[in-house]
């Protein structure tokens, strides 16, 4: 088919093929011998509006559930979910956006799950966590009863449709309306004990959001009493009042991703959330890592000179930073020697969690964490997978991995 | 060095490509105003298929002596754009084009009569 170019010209590519475009992450895959090493891709992406024909039917008010489906029926001018100005494709550069629909496959099982199957094969993942997309933006919803009740129904479709067709090879953070405090304990209380349910999805592209708020103490105390995780999913929000001065999608994105989880990672610390619940694991998601030791330098330094304004924290802000979890993707790779210092600053070997982002624009390879020349094999093993394994009990799939999963102390009883 | 046929200069027309493999070798030879151009297929940012994905002309931004904008344009030149991740490379050089160091391996191009053959 041919793709729009410059000035209207029409460009030829080939239809996608997940498989042929991937066709060198194999390469990499088989060169580094990855079939011995797990790996678990702590975020990756399916596109969910693909599935709203299956989603919406699970949402639980009758009035909400005939508002969001007549929306989308044909004719209808509603739309869903609130949408966000951008340019992810690149203007058509990056193909697998607009030739997505072209991808063939094959009938009476998941689309998302077969697709997954062919990038996570062609890139050495065994394991990868399933996240929404459009529903990232589902903190803009002004509604939050209708967030609660999209958050019910992508849950409910999650656990009891997509993940169930996946081979036991996707597990998930499900969504928490975050908008409706009672409304996300109900969800935790609800989906915590099924299967594949690692943990817990905060969309911290939102106008507000309080995570020291009383409101929220049961569900964090929920959620840490089931040995589950609470992650925070950055994303970007060009329309924000904060962005509305960048004048080009480059701006709004590379700021916006770390922008949200910077906030957010602050208020969670000052506040004393890790004192309050120190078995909690926490993860910062698709901020990049370059933000880390920013918020550490800027808030030890407040720190010691206003003490009294966080009152519950016994240790400096970066020591209880180094004891959360962050995700790798997107990795600023420019400069090896500032990547370096992130590394040890953020203790990564014990702190960081492989992350592709597929099939998003700027997803990484395991091969950008393997290649690191400053890793120890450990710290390679660990943070591809070794590490996601003890959080979300993941177990390996063959025996190589789990002699590398003993070698390297990751090994635990799934 | 071994040559590989790529196909008939007549049949190559203005714009195609073609990815061919010689050994370890993955190349991709464009024609572009009449030339033919040759690449390494992997993209120096993460490996992927850099010589298959979209051909798209150069954006610039235009300023007047002033140094007010005019705005974002197309220009003339030509480049190729790896489809993983959008690195953009020059059609006539296969240099980056925000980086003018990083470069993807160039082959010969020999055309016989109206045989065109890649040189690796």
């Amino acid at each position: 088919m041919d793709l729009i170019s410059d000035r209207g010209r029409r460009v030829q590519v080939d239809e996608l093929n997940t498989t042929k475009l991937l066709a060198h992450a194999a390469k990499q895959t088989r060169d580094r011998k990855f079939d011995d090493v797990l790996i678990v891709d702590v975020d990756a992406h399916h596109y969910e509006n693909e599935n709203f024909g299956e989603i919406l039917p699970f949402m639980e008010n009758e009035v909400l559930k005939q508002l969001a489906m007549a929306a989308r029926s044909k004719g209808g001018r509603g739309s869903v979910l609130p949408s966000v100005p951008g340019y992810q494709d690149m203007g058509g550069r990056v193909t697998r956006y607009p030739l997505r629909s072209t991808e063939k496959t094959d009938p009476g099982r998941l689309r998302d799950a077969q697709l997954g199957e062919r990038w996570m094969d062609a890139m050495g993942v065994d394991y990868s966590c399933l996240f929404p997309t459009g529903m990232l933006n589902v903190g803009l919803h002004p509604q939050k009863e209708m967030e609660f009740e999209l958050c019910w129904a992508y849950n409910r479709w999650v656990t009891e449709v997509a993940l169930p067709q996946t081979n036991g090879r996707m597990f998930t953070q499900l969504s928490l309306p975050f908008g409706d405090p009672e409304g996300s304990l109900r969800c935790v209380e609800t989906f915590g004990h099924r299967k594949g349910v690692g943990g817990w999805m905060v969309t911290t592209v939102r106008p507000k959001m309080p995570v020291y708020d009383n409101a929220y103490m049961k569900t964090y105390r929920a959620i840490e009493e089931r040995g589950q995780t609470l992650a925070f999913h950055s994303g970007p929000s060009w329309g924000d009042h904060t962005f509305q001065s960048c004048n080009r999608f480059i701006s709004a994105h590379a700021l916006g991703f770390s922008w949200y989880n910077i906030l957010h990672c602050t208020n969670w610390i000052v506040n004393g959330m890790n004192e309050r619940f120190p078995k909690l694991p926490v993860l910062w998601i698709e901020a990049g890592l370059a933000w880390i030791p920013f918020v550490m330098q800027r808030i030890d330094h407040e720190f010691m000179l206003r003490p009294s304004e966080c009152p519950l924290l016994k240790r400096k802000p970066s020591e209880y930073m180094r004891e959360m979890f962050y995700s790798s993707q997107p990795m600023e790779i420019q400069d090896m020697d500032a990547l370096e210092c992130t590394f040890r600053m953020i203790d990564a070997e014990n702190s960081l969690l492989y992350a592709s982002d597929y099939p998003h624009w700027d997803f990484d390879l395991p091969s950008t964490i393997w290649d690191l020349p400053f890793l120890t094999d450990k710290a390679r093993h660990n943070i591809l997978g070794g590490t996601a394994h003890k959080l979300f009990k993941l177990p390996p799939r063959n025996e190589a991995q789990k002699q590398n999963l003993i070698k390297y102390g990751n090994y635990v009883e799934c | 060095m071994a040559e590989q046929f790529v196909g008939k200069a007549s049949e190559f027309k203005d714009g195609d490509r073609q990815i061919v493999r010689i050994g370890e070798h993955e190349i991709g030879i464009f024609r572009h105003e009449g030339e033919f151009y040759a690449y390494s297929n992997f993209c120096l940012h993460q490996g992927g298929p850099a010589c298959e994905g979209l051909t798209i002309a150069r954006v610039e931004e235009r300023l007047r002596p002033d140094k007010t904008s005019m705005g974002l344009h197309f220009t003339n030149d030509m480049n190729f754009v790896c489809p993983w991740h959008g690195y953009e490379y020059d059609m006539k050089t296969g240099e980056h084009v925000s980086n003018r160091k990083l470069k993807l391996r160039k082959y010969d191009v020999v055309q016989k009569g109206n045989d065109v053959y890649v040189v690796a």
